[in-house]
């Protein structure tokens, strides 16, 4: 039984100052409270935020162990304030079996930094051929509600309508990677002004946004639900904003690079500005801030993909795409929501971790403290900057875009379940339960 | 100027200082019994091709000679390349063999300017997948300087598959940095999309475009592009924007015709018309040498011998 732990004078999600004492990996009580057998955490100054939630983590593991671990992924989660993430199924041998998923989540339990729901695919080894054994992953250990071709968009109509209608079974859902194949075969950055002068094939906006239009006429028409993964564009925004007000179930998450970074980057045509779908016009983040602010984008997701130095210290067209995201997603969340002093702490729980949770179906995450939910928080200084130095980072690999840039609020303390995975704005070694 | 990347990066000023050099080479060498100087003699130039071009490779090579420059043949058909070495190990081991230059030619666009993060030596871009290849449009520029007196309120048309052509990308930059009217012509499937700010006109009727036009540049276009449907047929490419006699009865009497070489005959470009003494194709090779002289010249010495 681990020591009660007593977070003094929070500010709990800017709504107030307040003590909240955890016990056995619950809230116990929240007011003005003294506990002499408690371990006391100083929370003067900091924001408690119900522990964030990633819909769309690339750990990695297994495979390719030598870019990131299951291990070595959380533990960036947890250093980013995440205490759940969605673990993508794009590993090696791809997560399309039972037996991967709950090998996925059986790491991720024994790493013990941050709840790991393994993704399954929808297609057998991610090639849009015939489904996976879908069923096999819902009634697995794993229990696996999402599913995924990630990296691979469902591009065939009839495997795209029989993967939705055949989730609604256990009340699943399809995360679709909105990408149709043919429009961006070779393609290598954001179609547009900048590829025109880069010479540098391009990805249209259209091809991401015929999917998703799409795939919400096939939602609707199967009553069943529809994530759209890394949304990009602006007019992908319309077409889920038209979708939601007809009562579609369509949901959909934004990167924080989507929300930070143009296709200006790739002028310097270094590797690690190259991503999937790429980095748009500016014109298309102030859209994406606006919907995220509006809750027509329902959560924050990071997109976090890390590579091994090899395959981004390369040319343009032979480095591997995707950036890291777990420990600057909270940073930057903030800054496209009108930075530490204006944003609305409400809307950022909402969107980082309670709408993910729900997403994503993780019951015991995004929930706000009160007594007898389960201790999954985070506590971050909306006063304190931080630069970003890739070496000191987490991860496994070094590719995060923001390397050097000085960005606002650190993550001070992160509980899992009552224990801390950080404190003092360190990684905790000791975290077994 | 430590490198040379793109012609778009290039004041106009630097652009006519390469000019004029080349103008100095070209008279120093013209008529010589041997055709050589002894500028850059003891200085390592490599030529790293990671694209057959026998052409380009072989222009560089005689300018860096007639410089007196040692000059070695990193192919990559012949190197570790093929071993799949990566761009960076290759550019250190060049590094480590202290080359002064890199010559390189790359099918990935940005290629060149990677290879300047990893390298001390001056950098020459000859030619990086669609994005640019600037020694080509500066013996374009002298091309035309020479057959018709100058550049500034010239006008040119350039023809052809544009999305998938350096040539036609380092042109625009150099052509209208130097005053020139440019014409970019062809199907709107071989225009790059977006690019209504780019210092141009766009058309896509050839005959409409060489009216009072002074030099007319076709591109290589690719008949295996007709299978990703760019263009029905190569005979229908040939009719609507091949350069055939009739249409070069269409330009007016003093303009020239220039290609960038290899021709398709019969496709962009009629066999009497590249034949014809309007033609400048074999002047722009003869040209090129001259023109990589000079930038050889002054990327290598900063122009302080001269």
């Amino acid at each position: 039984m681990t020591k009660p732990v007593l977070i003094k004078g929070a500010d709990l999600i800017g709504k107030g100052r307040s003590d909240v004492l955890v016990k056995d990996g619950r809230v116990a009580e929240i007011g003005s409270l003294s506990a002499t057998d408690a371990d006391v955490v100083d929370a003067d100054g900091l924001v408690l935020l119900p522990g964030l939630v990633d819909l769309h983590t690339h750990l990695r593991e297994p495979g390719r162990e030598d870019a990131e671990t299951v291990l070595t992924g959380t533990r960036a989660a947890a250093k980013g304030g995440y205490t759940a993430v969605c673990a993508m199924a794009n590993s090696n041998p791809v997560a399309d079996t039972a037996g991967v998923v709950e090998q996925v989540a059986a790491l991720g339990r024994a790493a013990g930094y941050a709840d790991v729901q393994p993704i399954g695919a929808v297609s057998i080894g991610l090639e849009g051929q015939r489904l996976a054994e879908i069923g096999a992953m819902a009634n697995s250990a794993a229990n696996v509600r999402m599913f995924s071709d990630d990296g691979h968009c469902v591009s065939d109509p009839v495997l795209m309508r029989r993967a939705l209608e055949y989730v609604k079974t256990f009340g699943g859902l399809i995360a679709q990677h909105a990408e149709e194949p043919r429009l961006t075969e070779g393609a290598q950055m954001n179609e547009g002004p900048v590829s025109a002068e880069l010479g540098l094939p391009g990805w249209p906006a259209v091809a991401e946004e015929a999917i998703i239009a799409r795939d919400v006429l096939l939602a609707e028409y199967t009553d069943a639900r529809v994530h759209f993964c890394h949304v990009s564009t602006a007019r992908s925004v319309d077409i889920i904003r038209e979708a939601k007000a007809r009562g579609a179930k369509v949901t959909a998450e934004v990167c924080p690079h989507h929300l930070l970074l143009t296709d200006e980057a790739v002028r310097s045509y270094d590797p690690v500005f190259k991503v999937n779908p790429p980095l748009r016009r500016e014109a298309d983040v102030h859209v994406l801030r606006a919907a995220l602010a509006e809750g027509v984008i329902d959560a924050v997701a990071t997109d976090h993909a890390p590579h091994a130095l090899q395959d981004k210290e390369c040319e343009w067209a032979a480095a591997r795409p995707g950036m890291l995201g777990l420990e600057t997603a909270l940073s930057i969340s903030v800054l496209a929501l009108g930075g530490p002093k204006d944003v609305d702490w409400d809307v950022l729980a909402e969107r980082t971790s309670r709408t993910p949770a729900r997403i994503a179906g993780l019951e015991a995450h995004g929930r706000d403290p009160q007594p007898g939910v389960e201790a999954n928080f985070t506590l971050v200084d909306p006063a304190a900057t931080w630069t970003v130095v890739p070496e000191g980072l987490a991860s496994l690999s070094r590719n995060t875009p923001y390397a050097g840039s000085e960005l606002p609020v650190t993550v001070e303390a992160t509980f899992l379940r009552g224990r801390a995975t950080v404190l003092n704005g360190k990684i905790q070694e000791e975290t077994t339960e | 100027m430590k490198h040379l990347l793109t012609t778009k990066e290039l004041t106009r000023e630097e652009a006519e200082l390469i000019l004029d050099v080349t103008q100095q080479m070209a008279d120093a060498v013209t008529g010589r019994e041997v055709p050589k100087l002894p500028a850059l003699r003891g200085r390592t130039v490599v030529n790293l091709f990671y694209e057959d071009s026998t052409r380009t490779r072989t222009s560089f090579e005689t300018a860096a000679k007639r410089l007196s420059a040692d000059v070695v043949n990193f192919a990559a058909k012949t190197s570790s390349v093929n071993k799949g070495e990566s761009l960076r190990d290759t550019a250190l081991t060049l590094q480590a063999m202290g080359a002064d230059a890199v010559i390189i030619r790359h099918p990935a666009a940005g290629a060149p300017q990677r290879l300047t993060e990893w390298l001390d030596g001056a950098v020459l871009n000859a030619g990086d997948g669609t994005h640019a290849h600037p020694t080509q449009a500066l013996l374009d520029a002298y091309t035309m300087q020479k057959r018709l007196g100058g550049i500034e309120g010239r006008t040119v048309a350039i023809v052809g598959d544009i999305l998938h052509s350096r040539v036609a990308r380092s042109n625009v930059w150099l052509l209208s940095k130097l005053g020139a009217n440019v014409r970019l012509v062809g199907p709107p499937t071989l225009l790059p999309k977006d690019i209504g700010d780019w210092p141009v006109e766009i058309g896509y009727d050839l005959d409409a475009s060489l009216k009072g036009v002074d030099a007319v540049m076709m591109l290589r276009v690719q008949r295996e592009r007709q299978h990703a449907s760019f263009f029905p047929t190569a005979n229908e490419y040939a009719r609507l924007y091949g350069l055939d006699e009739r249409r070069l009865a269409l330009m007016p009497d003093h303009a020239i015709v220039m290609h960038p070489g290899p021709m398709n005959r019969g496709m962009e470009i009629a066999a009497s018309v590249a034949d014809s003494p309007r033609a400048t194709i074999t002047e722009q090779v003869t040209n090129g040498v001259w023109v990589r002289m000079a930038v050889l010249y002054l990327l290598l010495t900063n122009g302080e011998t001269r």
